[in-house]
């Protein structure tokens, strides 16, 4: 048995840290001609993790993606998947992975039962064990009474759930889902979701999965938050919000910038402003807030206490706002 | 629970699937792609009849006139090149799957599979090939009406020139169709390269009459051992200029030229998207 490793403490209820290194990311480099989409990216996924990456669009998130699922290699660093490196192993870590792509990856002209023959084709199975598993994928999936029907004719979330039975055919040891959840109505989301913690907890499947979704990193045992082709954040989502230390007020004013300014002096702690707002860090927000509008009277257009969420730990870690569409309220 | 040790699992290797299984996984899934689209099947049973139909009644009484090479009646002239204008559309043209593949992200699930990469080629050079050579050979049950009656060794012999120029330019067009995105750009390769390869390849004058540079081009163009071989199978006693083993061993050489292209541009990983 492997010695508990110091950054597991916090995750009681799991035993994580026993768990083999199934994932090893090490200051993986990749550019796209000049333009540079990781830069230096590192981490180590155990076996049986649910694993999120979570990043703003060109965060580098489907980089690293592609770099695992072997679809290119990266400019420098390296990256091993059960002991196989991406660059110099793709066959045999090809055999450990499953994938399920963002874009559709099922032929919508063959049915699913031939959809799914085909990929088991590709992983060298055939015969009648291969006739089994695409039963019993189909079962596990909801698509048995629809196998000979062409994808075609299949509802968005169905073909999502033919991708995963796809992906996941040929049992491989490790799953690896580019934004699964895309198009997908809430309902079919959460199936989803509740699937993937399935294959962790019952065939001990170590999933990785690429979102920009806040609430699906939630549902991470661990996560990545990347930026600009970075890792600002690692940890377990729980310990990342923890960080921040208390709560979160948020302070609408006519001028933020001096009121900031003056909060600073008044009260010594940090206060931010970002796209308009005056953003504090603070336990006990709610006292925190009598003090803050006594102080200022009539300077306060509104103001709100939360708990911290992902997105808090994000701003924290980079400065900005997860979603950068809101230029136009930042140039206020 | 079994429980784990903090070792990596000892993983027998079992690095590739073989190259058979999934070559014929693709092959056999671009054949049903095909007859489950009405239309494509209805083109190549239809198109092959009516192309003969209207150039044999236009071309027939055209150049009735002194205008024929040697002997021959031009129209029968022209039926071995015709056949090979049949099959090198077909062939190029089966491989605009490659690039719906990959646009529709098809090509994503084949590309991570632990597949050797000459299994992808090879089955979707297959089916390509399939699809024209049944062309082809389509177009060849017109043989007896331009006088042609082949013996069944001969006859052999043409399926299997048919099958690989099929094979070749089934080739060429996977070659140029792997780093594409785009019909529109494989549609303007073709017009702008493909017409002129048929064009100089002796289906509509012989080699024999052609003066010098054009004759360079024309020897130098793997469609001429095509057209040259079909034609001293299908009319034995009219002039060529090549014999039939030296036309085969050309069209050989050149699919195993292509199928190598193919293969080296799929097999080379780098650090651009694969798909």
């Amino acid at each position: 048995m492997a010695s508990k490793t110091p950054f597991a403490v916090a995750s009681s209820e799991t035993d994580l840290a026993v768990e083999p290194v199934i994932i090893s990311v090490r200051d993986v480099v990749h550019r796209y001609g000049d333009r540079a989409a990781l830069n230096g990216v590192s981490f180590d996924v155990r076996r049986a993790e649910l694993f999120g990456l979570l990043g703003p669009n060109g965060s580098g998130k489907t980089t690293l993606f592609r770099i695992l699922s072997t679809l290119m290699i990266p400019v420098g660093g390296r990256a091993e998947i059960m002991g196989f490196d991406v660059a110099r192993d793709p066959n045999g870590l090809r055999r450990q992975i499953g994938v399920v792509f963002q874009a559709q990856s099922i032929d919508v002209k063959l049915t699913a039962a031939e959809n799914l023959w085909h990929q088991g084709h590709l992983y060298g199975l055939h015969g009648a064990s291969l006739k089994s598993r695409i039963a019993e994928m189909l079962g596990r999936v909801g698509l048995a009474d629809r196998a000979n029907e062409k994808a075609e004719t299949f509802s968005g979330g169905m073909q999502r759930r033919l991708e995963l039975a796809k992906g996941l055919l040929h049992h491989p040891s490790v799953l690896l889902l580019d934004e699964p959840t895309t198009g997908l109505d809430p309902g079919a989301r959460r199936d989803l979701w509740q699937y993937l913690a399935i294959l962790r907890d019952e065939e001990r499947v170590t999933v990785i999965v690429t979102t920009h979704l806040m609430e699906e990193a939630e549902r991470c045992d661990r996560l990545a938050i990347l930026n600009q082709g970075k890792v600002v954040a690692l940890g377990t989502p729980d310990d990342l919000k923890h960080e921040i230390g208390g709560d979160v007020i948020v302070l609408d004013a006519k001028n933020p910038d001096s009121l900031a300014e003056r909060i600073r002096a008044r009260f010594n702690l940090e206060a931010q402003v970002l796209h308009g707002q005056v953003r504090i860090e603070r336990e006990n927000g709610h006292r925190f807030i009598t003090d803050v509008v006594e102080a200022f009277p009539g300077e306060i257009e509104s103001i709100s206490v939360s708990k911290p969420t992902l997105e808090d730990v994000f701003i924290r870690r980079t400065g900005h706002r997860f979603w950068t569409g809101g230029e136009d309220e930042a140039g206020k | 629970m079994v429980t784990q040790t903090a070792t990596l699992p000892v993983q027998v290797a079992p690095i590739s699937s073989g190259i058979v299984l999934p070559a014929f996984t693709l092959w056999w899934r671009e054949i049903v792609r095909f007859y489950r689209q009405r239309s494509r099947v209805v083109g190549v049973i239809v198109s092959p009849l009516l192309f003969w139909l209207v150039i044999g009644a236009g071309f027939g009484t055209s150049f009735r006139a002194g205008n024929s090479p040697g002997q021959q009646h031009y129209l029968d002239y022209f039926y071995p090149g015709a056949l090979i204008m049949i099959v090198l559309f077909t062939s190029i043209f089966a491989m605009m799957s490659l690039i719906e593949d990959r646009k529709e992200g098809f090509l994503l699930s084949v590309m991570v599979a632990p597949v050797p990469r000459s299994a992808i080629v090879l089955g979707k050079v297959l089916g390509g090939t399939t699809l024209a050579a049944i062309q082809g050979l389509i177009f060849l049950a017109f043989a007896p009406f331009v006088g042609v009656h082949l013996g069944i060794i001969d006859f052999l012999l043409v399926v299997f020139v048919v099958f690989l120029v099929s094979f070749a330019l089934t080739s060429l067009g996977f070659a140029i169709a792997w780093p594409m995105d785009s019909t529109q750009a494989f549609h303007a390769i073709i017009n702008l390269f493909l017409i002129p390869l048929w064009l100089l390849s002796g289906a509509l004058f012989p080699l024999a009459g052609a003066s010098g540079w054009l004759r360079l081009v024309m020897r130098l163009n793997p469609l001429t051992y095509g057209v040259e071989a079909l034609r001293v199978l299908l009319y034995p006693e009219s002039p060529t200029v090549l014999p039939l083993p030296a036309s085969i061993g050309m069209l050989a050489l050149f699919t195993i030229f292509m199928f190598g292209l193919c293969f080296f541009r799929v097999n080379r990983r780098t650090t651009r998207p694969a798909a």
